[in-house]
């Protein structure tokens, strides 16, 4: 609809000029390559933990620290205790990659900040996986003084504790895929937030508690929570004699929650990047 | 160069809802067509909601259109929406992905992005910020700066790494006159070097007028007119405005006033008038002698602009194209 009068309309000739056909298309600029594109955004996204993470990571790990505290008086087995130190750990990866990357790409995707990535030539699979990978490096510092401070607090020991670098990286692809997908996916950024937050309050409560107390359904949610496969590999080595195959098998089926979360984030992003 | 024929694109009606009133189908661009040459600096005018943004998504790729071709440089943009950003850059209106980054990680960042290798994003960084006076402040996180600091900030990261379009929305919105003429001359700079071509959206008269070389007016999703911006003021050669501020009310009493009146667009105290030259000078004389001059606070009397362009080919909006 349009109240221009007839005559002020573009009559093809005012407007267009013809250029020779035929002519050869222009050669395309460079286009960026995955690792060299991914350890840029990974490098710009661990820059901005100086000036606007640090306050909400000390959140992340006061939390955590918290929840042990609160659990200092309740738990009486050793083996509860284990739970309560692997899951107050894990819920920092939670806290920080699913909930905070959840809002931070809602926020992205709604003030129109895509548009910047997308009209550059980088794959997408890049710009998802830097910004999951940055907030993964987010949790590494709050996840560790969670896990010491635990270990201290429940007289659990510490020998173990460098599976924390492999439960990082491998329970932050899976839970920052599914935080950037629910930032990606959301219509709303006060959706993406609900989401994220309900992510990680349902780490935080499946987490912490020993399950074996739970009813037969919040054992199955929990059995479905990818974050739970990262509290059980880090619970099983506390013992005397852990069963490396147990733990094995839980870090695989975080990668494996990582890898089909973030490449569901990968096309999220594609989808959200261009209308 | 970069030509556009027959671009449509619809905006789905909403539904109404609790608190959102239902929205009906919008046409933001409606058979656009456009060829933009090689090495000019061409803008695209209008007032707010025009479809000028609308119409930038679809050159730049982000947003596919319902008909019509968008052709750049000889590559089919529509069809292979991937190939825009390696054949342009652009410069949109919000500045969040960026806006946590200092200005240099931002450049740097960003040139890396467009597929340079470390060293030349660096020395590329280093000459960009150089250029537009940015050294001094290339520490400072882009949140931390004024909105036209912030600007030219991500004016610079769209300069690293060179494309032979630049799309630019709004670039000196919020800038001071030194940031803006860093800006024209850097666009200056590569077009002479090296033939850089400049899609602009503005809806700042004054900036259109001594910068562009050809304008595309457009309204309401369609382009009005397509000219340079002295071919399009032609078109309204015969008219002057004049503006008359009264005091507090207008002389109504005054029977030239009076008949004035049905002629102007009042806003407030002020009073707008397009006028034929004798008229103009009619009416100058009866308002600043005898019984009016006392009720008469301010007048001007200026040849036309692109906004009275704009006025006189129909545009919409009433109130004229400038921000306030």
């Amino acid at each position: 609809m349009s109240v221009v009068p007839a005559e002020v309309l573009p009559g093809g000739a005012q407007a267009v000029e013809e250029t020779a056909p035929g002519a050869p298309a222009a050669e395309l600029g460079p286009r960026a390559r995955l690792w060299p594109a991914l350890l840029a955004v990974y490098r710009a996204q661990l820059s901005r933990a100086r000036v606007a993470r640090i306050p909400l990571l000390f959140v992340a790990t006061f939390q955590s620290v918290g929840i042990m505290v609160m659990m200092r008086g309740v738990v009486d087995s050793r083996g509860e205790a284990e739970s309560v130190v692997a899951g107050s750990a894990v819920v920092v990866v939670a806290f920080v990659a699913l909930n905070l990357l959840a809002q931070y790409f809602g926020q992205l995707r709604a003030s129109g900040g895509l548009d910047h990535y997308a009209t550059l030539p980088v794959p997408p699979a890049s710009v998802v996986l830097g910004a999951a990978a940055a907030y993964a490096s987010f949790t590494v510092p709050g996840t560790l003084v969670t896990a010491v401070f635990g270990c201290v607090l429940f007289g659990l020991p510490l020998g173990n504790l460098w599976i924390l670098l492999a439960v990082i990286p491998l329970a932050g692809a899976a839970l920052a895929g599914l935080g950037a997908a629910c930032g990606l996916l959301a219509p709303r950024p006060e959706l993406a937030t609900l989401l994220g937050q309900l992510g990680m309050s349902a780490a935080l409560l499946l987490g912490v508690l020993p399950p074996d107390r739970m009813p037969g359904f919040i054992q199955f949610a929990r059995d479905l929570l990818p974050s739970t496969y990262g509290v059980e590999a880090y619970a099983h080595t506390f013992g005397a004699r852990p069963d490396w195959a147990v733990v094995l098998a839980d870090l695989g089926v975080c990668a494996g929650v990582g890898v089909v979360s973030l490449a569901v984030a990968t096309w999220a992003y594609r989808r959200a990047a261009v209308r | 160069m970069c030509a556009v024929r027959g671009l449509t694109k619809t905006y789905a009606a909403v539904k109404g809802r609790r608190g959102a009133p239902a929205v009906p189908a919008v046409r933001a661009t409606d058979r656009v067509e456009l060829v933009v040459r090689r090495g000019e600096i061409f803008g695209l005018l209008g007032p707010n909601g025009a479809g000028k943004s609308t119409l930038v998504r679809q050159l730049t790729g982000l947003l596919r259109p319902d008909t019509g071709s968008v052709e750049i440089l000889g590559h089919d943009i529509v069809r292979h929406p991937e190939r825009a950003a390696r054949l342009l850059a652009y410069l949109g209106q919000e500045s969040s992905a960026l806006d946590e980054l200092t200005v240099s990680l931002a450049a740097e960042t960003t040139g890396r992005l467009r597929g340079l290798d470390v060293r030349q994003a660096r020395s590329e960084r280093d000459a960009v910020l150089e250029e537009l006076g940015l050294t001094p402040i290339a520490g400072r996180a882009l949140k931390k700066l004024s909105g036209g600091q912030r600007r030219l900030a991500c004016f610079a990261a769209a300069l690293v790494g060179e494309r032979p379009l630049l799309v630019l929305d709004e670039p000196t919105t919020g800038m001071d006159p030194v940031a803006r003429r860093a800006v024209w001359a850097a666009v200056d700079r590569r077009r002479a070097e090296r033939g850089a071509t400049v899609v602009l959206v503005t809806h700042n008269v004054i900036e259109a007028e001594t910068v562009l070389d050809r304008v595309a007016v457009i309204d309401q999703g369609r382009v009005i007119a397509c000219d340079t911006p002295a071919r399009l003021k032609e078109r309204v050669a015969g008219e002057v405005r004049v503006e008359l501020v009264w005091r507090e009310e207008a002389p109504l009493d005054v029977p030239e006033v009076a008949v004035l009146r049905e002629r102007a667009v009042e806003s407030g105290r002020r009073w707008t008038l397009r006028l034929a030259p004798e008229e103009a000078r009619t009416v100058v004389a009866t308002v600043t002698g005898g019984a009016a001059f006392g009720a008469l606070d301010d007048f001007t009397l200026a040849t036309p602009s692109l906004e009275d362009v704009y006025l006189a080919l129909g545009g919409a909006a009433r109130q004229g194209l400038v921000k306030a």
